[in-house]
């Protein structure tokens, strides 16, 4: 049982990572506005210009 | 545009670059988002556009040396967008504040949850199987590595509340939580410290996980309301002519100084109190006394805002809010009404003072059983904290603000826009309805009255010529027109009516000797109407405009009377005017020319007689009566002051407002106490097990999600619009910014 001690903590580095990226993109603001977010994806001119 | 518009107040300055935040008309897919964000940024000058779809809102920023804030405005309008600046409250920053820190709880809650309950479940199968008692030691150890911070960064909302509502001797249901969660993480410790088998480490943190997306939701579903409230407020758009000595400039009225001389037109709103220092004219004061006559004013009187500038142009000069103004009597009866009022206390709160005193009974008394039945001190008190955590209050604490989430956004697709948090309750309780006349059960502005006596094609033409005009009359009657482009060159005639060369022949609007009749045998007998008169080709017609009733005015205040309410009228205005309304209505209980102390006293004296009254009123001397009734509800039209008072504000042209509020707030309430029942049913089955001792980590977290889902499904009923809220479906034209999706 020993590989515990490095595969538990290892997922909880993992969760701990989702969570830090989770608050990164709420202060960057990228829940403000979450209807404008789903229809952006549509538009292609971002690749042209 | 001949005067200049100064905007400065919205306009915030950075090294050379100015920002800018405008609420934006007709926006409405997504290629919206592209033509303004695009077109702004091929403007010279302009920075960096971004629009957000979700309120509406354009923030922009542009270089200061190139452009000013009235050019940004411009290049929108030639985009095709009318936009409106806009400086975001004090309320509402707080209020974003609030939910990014709701939400950063929330995912440090989610994330706490999710691992210890991987860590538990697999406590939980060791158990039952062969686990070690090194490994499973382990795995508590770890469990309060993560809980401990967890607990302590997301249970902050409820520990903050609790100790508040402490401090001033009081309960609320933050209390039982806080106590519970603290307590479970407590007792787990000791336990993982003496190798038991028992931990609550996942019970703690998934409370506050599902109580976090609960209060979320509840913050969310206001912020979005306040947005639009902002958004309207900002569409509205009132500007004042400022004359500063030598020029004229358009300014926000937010702008307007006490000393200031301002230009008002014929045709405007009076935009702020103050005093006539030139200039005669008539205005209408209905906005501000609910009286519909009109007033003559002329140098030395006072004027409120509110008020329609009538016939001549007038400057004024812009009262300090002292001594002696209509407003600081309003807001002086305001203080006393609020402070008469009783404090209202919530159901959620009334369910914990009873709940709290109860559970902590229990869990005392259990604690005493089983010691006098002969157990040890240690298990005696493991066993009464097992019962504090299985009833720890997850249901009961979800059982109204779940509620309150899906009713206020089926109220918010209905067009009623609540401004205070218990208003849903207090409407839930009205038995009486009291009406003010002007501007709400009449729309707040002034119609053709006999429309539909006067040939089609005669009253376009009248409406499209109206267009020209500036008159307040002329624009009731403009509202008539279908095809709004006016006739080109229409000429205005001030004091007599506007005229234009139509096919050949001429147009006239105005005044009856105007349009060359003498007094007409036909003319409309329409008791407190103004008389307009149109005339074209040999063909002549009068208009009687006055102020009409709600179109669905009749049909609400029937259903209201045949639901049980007793509907009052209470106006400001003449007998003589109030009664044939009441009589369109059958509203046999009214009083005529009230005044603000009037109109509390009545409502002082019905509620004496125990009656929950719901008053809705939009004029600034309802302001009073409003704070003084039970719950309140104003239209979206009344004045700023009045809207702030009341508890709710209602959208559009229609009445119907009144009666959804009505009967969504009932069906939220029927739902609130169905789920506080689920919640004592709950409690009943699953505290004698715990009493028994029978309660493990997983019976608690089966328990308590279950419980939880229970109560949240119940609450979604109140999603369904077809029961008793069928009238709505034809309610409200959607006002702009209100093109949302339910939540």
């Amino acid at each position: 049982m020993t590989v515990l001690l490095y595969l538990v903590p290892m997922a909880l580095a993992l969760g701990l990572a989702g969570l830090a990226a989770f608050l990164w993109a709420l202060r960057s603001g990228q829940y403000e506005d979450m209807d404008g977010a789903a229809l952006r994806v549509l538009s292609d001119d971002d690749v042209l210009g | 545009m001949a005067e200049a518009l100064d905007l400065s107040i919205y306009v915030r300055r950075d090294a050379g670059n100015a920002h800018m935040d405008l609420a934006v008309e007709g926006v409405g897919c997504a290629g919206c988002i592209r033509k303004i964000e695009q077109g702004l940024l091929q403007v010279p000058g302009i920075v960096d556009a971004r629009l957000n779809f979700t309120n509406r809102r354009l923030s922009v920023d542009w270089r200061e040396d190139a452009l000013d804030a009235g050019d940004v405005i411009r290049a929108l309008e030639r985009i095709g967008y009318r936009a409106h600046p806009f400086a975001p409250d004090r309320a509402e920053l707080d209020e974003a504040h609030h939910a990014r820190w709701l939400m950063k709880c929330l995912a440090v809650a989610g994330f706490a949850a999710m691992n210890i309950m991987l860590l538990s479940v697999s406590v939980w199968s060791g158990n039952a199987n062969d686990m070690s008692q090194e490994t499973r030691d382990f795995f508590h150890w770890l469990s309060a590595l993560v809980a401990l911070p967890a607990v302590a960064y997301a249970g902050q909302p409820f520990f903050t509340s609790a100790l508040r509502a402490l401090r001033t001797r009081r309960l609320n249901m933050d209390v039982p939580i806080s106590l519970g969660v603290l307590l479970a993480l407590g007792m787990s410790i000791v336990e993982t410290a003496s190798h038991a088998q028992h931990a609550y480490y996942d019970s703690a943190v998934m409370l506050l996980f599902f109580l976090l997306c609960g209060r979320y939701l509840d913050h969310a579903m206001r912020r979005k309301t306040r947005a639009v409230a902002g958004n309207l407020a900002a569409l509205k758009a009132e500007v004042a002519h400022r004359f500063d000595g030598s020029e004229l400039t358009i300014v926000p009225v937010a702008m307007l100084r006490p000393g200031d001389r301002v230009l008002i037109k014929p045709g405007e709103r009076v935009p702020a109190d103050g005093t006539v220092i030139s200039g005669d004219s008539e205005i209408d004061e209905s906005l501000v006394t609910g009286e519909t006559g009109r007033r003559s004013v002329s140098a030395g009187a006072a004027i409120h805002a509110g008020s329609v500038n009538y016939c001549g142009a007038l400057t004024m000069r812009v009262a300090a809010a002292g001594a002696g103004t209509l407003l600081d009597e309003i807001e002086r009866l305001l203080a006393k009404a609020q402070a008469g009022r009783s404090r209202y206390v919530r159901l959620a709160d009334r369910a914990a003072r009873l709940y709290a005193p109860m559970v902590h009974a229990t869990a005392a008394l259990t604690a005493l059983g089983w010691l006098v039945a002969g157990a040890s001190v240690h298990d005696a008190i493991v066993t009464a904290i097992a019962v504090l955590i299985i009833t720890c209050p997850c249901a009961l604490a979800l059982a109204i603000p779940a509620v309150q989430v899906v009713a206020s956004g089926a109220l918010f697709r209905a067009g009623v826009m609540l401004n205070s948090g218990d208003a849903l309750e207090r409407l839930a309780e009205a038995d009486t309805v009291i009406f003010d006349k002007t501007g709400t059960l009449t729309l707040p502005e002034p119609r053709v009255d006999n429309a539909n006596a006067i040939a089609p094609d005669l009253l376009e033409m009248a409406a499209r010529l109206a267009l020209s005009s500036h008159h307040p009359l002329a624009a009731a009657v403009a509202r008539e027109a279908r095809d709004r482009t006016p006739f080109d060159g229409a000429i205005e005639e001030p004091g007599q009516g506007v005229r234009a060369l139509v096919a050949g022949s001429e147009a006239r609007l105005g005044s009856t000797a105007f349009c060359g009749l003498r007094t007409d045998p036909r003319a409309p007998h329409v008791p407190a109407a103004s008389c307009i008169a149109f005339s074209y080709a040999g063909r002549t017609t009068l208009l009687a405009v006055r102020q009409k009733l709600r179109p669905d005015a009749v049909s609400v205040v029937a259903t209201l009377k045949q639901r049980g309410f007793d509907v009052i009228i209470l106006s400001g205005d003449r007998r003589e005017a109030v009664e044939p309304v009441a009589a369109t209505l059958g509203v046999r209980s009214w009083l005529a020319g009230l005044d603000p102390v009037e109109k509390i006293a009545t409502i002082d004296l019905l509620k004496g007689q125990g009656r929950r009254i719901l008053m809705v009123g939009d004029g600034l001397n309802d302001a009073p009566a409003l704070a003084a009734a039970h719950v309140s509800l104003s239209p979206i039209t009344a004045t700023d002051l009045t809207q702030a008072q009341a508890d709710a504000v209602f959208l559009g042209d229609r009445l119907q407002g009144v009666l959804a509020a009505v009967s969504i707030s009932r069906r939220a309430r029927r739902l609130m106490k169905q789920n506080l029942w689920l919640a004592v049913i709950y409690n009943a089955i699953a505290v004698p097990i715990a009493i028994a001792g029978y309660v493990t980590p997983l019976i608690a977290a089966v328990a308590m999600s279950g419980s939880s889902i229970l109560v949240t499904l119940n609450a979604l009923r109140g999603r369904d619009p077809a029961a008793d809220v069928s009238l709505m479906r034809s309610a409200v034209a959607t006002p702009p910014g209100l093109r949302t999706r339910s939540i």
